[in-house]
């Protein structure tokens, strides 16, 4: 009798567990759902590659898309090199000392700082101090700072994952430090890095609060011809179709197009980190690590 | 010979990288200094105490007041709501891909859960504007769909999925051994988890809380979209509130440069990176703590 109460309680608690579960994964996908379903409607060739029309009521959204491309990609030429030589000394070097706690502290810290925060530093720095202006440059520095931590933590998971005996191999046949890393390590590490990367270009494809005051314009009358110039990028152009401007009715529907524009993107983004790791993953497991 | 230039090449590559390694830590002193010397200003005007403890934000008043508190009491209530949802949705769904789901069923869920912690915060504001504070305002009949509970509602649902995959990481590390003790001690699955797996990941459970916390009290976008705005102090979540990420991206764009408005939108950055810093060491502390536990007895 006591044993039957015991595993009913046990299987209404676990039940419980289960709904909770659903109900989580539910709304997740129903938020999704929702925003493709509508969005769905508004999404053409067209929408993707022409420029804004009638003070943005209409047309396309394509300055937006290259905006956010142009300052994904300076943002991963700037935080890509610091970012994985950090992972390597932190953990090919890795000495003890109160130096390298405080970097370790320091890329904790820097990847719990708020967005917006990082915002106003690039609003303070690049956009001021330096002379920037509001521009690609200004908004990618940002945005390489933000994703900085993301890039050195994703980097130093790949390079742990790699056995110690590889290491071991190479020094037993006289290779220096340098020459393991490189010759051994690196190539081995390369489709984990690539993800590290990628990861931090979803990040940073997504982010709207660092761009905010040091990038990010509503409407430019043309495409961005250098790195000082300002640009439309995709996540502040959402913000900014239902926040700005005079006419929200016909803003609504092309906000819905630019979300699944972006979500599509973070999500094809991610998948690909996903898939590259997975893939890298069971080829350890036939090394049988 | 060759070894002598090899030497000198080995360690000329150490510097760099140590030299590289160092961009952390400069940005985050560059942070720290810049926020400090362009909100001095503000605080040698009105005083530190005094801007936090002053309950009237009106900063472009004649003469302007910079009170803070109303917006540190937003940012607290609305990341007081968002907890709520999100902790026990997250925690269960740790449970459940931990503990309940299949092997094939976790390979899947856990990339699924990773999936949708990269979604991007201004979609989910934008969910919330067009969905649900539509839907609040005709279910509690209000006057406006925008307050502290849709932008607490909409964060809670979207750190969600970042507090499952801590928390899940936490219950995985648990070793088998702790839970085969228990079984073999005649204890049920149910009473294994509560007795034994979750009070032994149960730093890391809260390691994962703190970050969450963190991550909603930073959040910007959806704040700024969803939470009113108006800058009072209230204890009813049906109100608008003036959470400080939404007041600092609301009022930056029109804060003339150098000016005292100016300076005293960095002292909230201020007071928002101390309190995030806060959060973060004590995260960091615990999950050191959390893995000696664990670590000593593998």
């Amino acid at each position: 009798m006591k044993m039957q109460a015991k595993s009913l309680r046990q299987y209404a608690a676990f039940l419980m567990v289960r709904a909770v579960f659903l109900f989580t994964s539910f709304i997740l996908l129903l938020i999704t759902g929702f925003l493709l379903l509508k969005g769905a409607k508004v999404l053409s060739f067209d929408f993707i590659f022409k420029m804004p029309e009638n003070s943005m009521t209409a047309g396309g959204i394509f300055p937006a898309i290259l905006g956010t491309f142009y300052l994904v990609v300076m943002s991963i030429i700037f935080s890509a090199i610091p970012g994985i030589a950090c992972a390597i000394y932190l953990n090919e070097y890795g000495p003890k000392g109160w130096i390298s706690t405080m970097i370790r502290t320091s890329i904790n810290n820097l990847s719990g700082v708020p967005s917006i925060v990082f915002g106003l530093f690039g609003l303070a720095v690049f956009v001021k101090k330096l002379g920037f202006g509001v521009s690609i440059l200004s908004g990618s520095l940002t945005l390489s700072i933000v994703i900085l931590p993301v890039i050195i933590s994703s980097t130093r998971e790949a390079l742990m994952a790699i056995p110690q005996s590889m290491r071991e191999a190479s020094m037993a046949l006289g290779a220096t430090k340098w020459e393991t890393v490189w010759n051994i390590i690196l190539p081995q590490a390369t489709p984990s890095i690539l993800t590290a990367i990628i990861i931090g270009i979803g990040r940073a494809a997504g982010e709207t609060a660092p761009i905010l005051f040091t990038a990010a314009v509503f409407y430019s009358k043309e495409l961005p011809r250098s790195i000082f110039s300002e640009v439309m990028a995709l996540p502040y152009h959402i913000y900014a179709l239902v926040t700005e401007g005079t006419a929200p009715q016909s803003q609504i529907p092309i906000a819905y197009g630019a979300s699944i524009v972006l979500l599509f993107l973070v999500i094809i983004i991610s998948l690909s980190a996903i898939y590259i790791r997975q893939k890298h993953r069971s080829a350890y497991a036939k090394i049988g690590h | 010979m060759k070894g002598k230039g090899e030497k000198f090449r080995e360690k000329l590559i150490e510097y760099i990288l140590f030299a590289l390694s160092l961009s952390a830590i400069i940005f985050l002193a560059g942070i720290v200094l810049t926020l400090l010397k362009e909100a001095a200003p503000a605080f040698r005007d009105t005083g530190f105490l005094n801007m936090i403890v002053s309950k009237d934000w009106y900063p472009t008043y004649e003469p302007p007041d910079f009170g803070m508190l109303p917006l540190i009491a937003g940012s607290f209530m609305v990341t007081a709501i968002a907890l709520m949802v999100s902790v026990p949705l997250g925690l269960c769904s740790a449970v459940y891909i931990s503990e309940l789901a299949g092997k094939k069923e976790k390979i899947l869920l856990k990339p699924f859960i990773e999936l949708l912690s990269s979604i991007p915060s201004v979609v989910y504001g934008f969910w919330g504007i067009v969905f649900l504070a539509p839907a609040i305002q005709r279910h509690f009949d209000l006057s406006s769909g925008y307050c502290a509970l849709t932008a607490g509602i909409v964060l809670g649902i979207m750190s969600s999925p970042i507090i499952a995959s801590l928390s899940e990481d936490a219950l995985n590390c648990v070793p088998r051994s702790f839970k085969e003790a228990s079984f073999a001690m005649g204890a049920d699955r149910l009473e294994t988890l509560i007795n034994v797996t979750i009070p032994a990941a149960a730093s890391g459970i809260i390691t994962s809380i703190i970050l969450g916390t963190g991550r909603i009290i930073g959040e910007t976008m959806v704040v700024l979209m969803l939470s009113g705005g108006a800058a009072i102090i209230t204890l009813s979540p049906m109100e608008p509130v003036r959470p400080m990420t939404s007041a600092i991206a609301a009022e930056m764009g029109e804060a003339a440069f150098q000016t005292p408005h100016y300076h005293s939108l960095f002292a909230i950055a201020i007071i928002l990176f101390i309190i995030t810093f806060i959060l973060n060491m004590a995260a960091e502390k615990l999950a050191g703590k959390y893995r000696l536990k664990l670590g000593s007895h593998r």
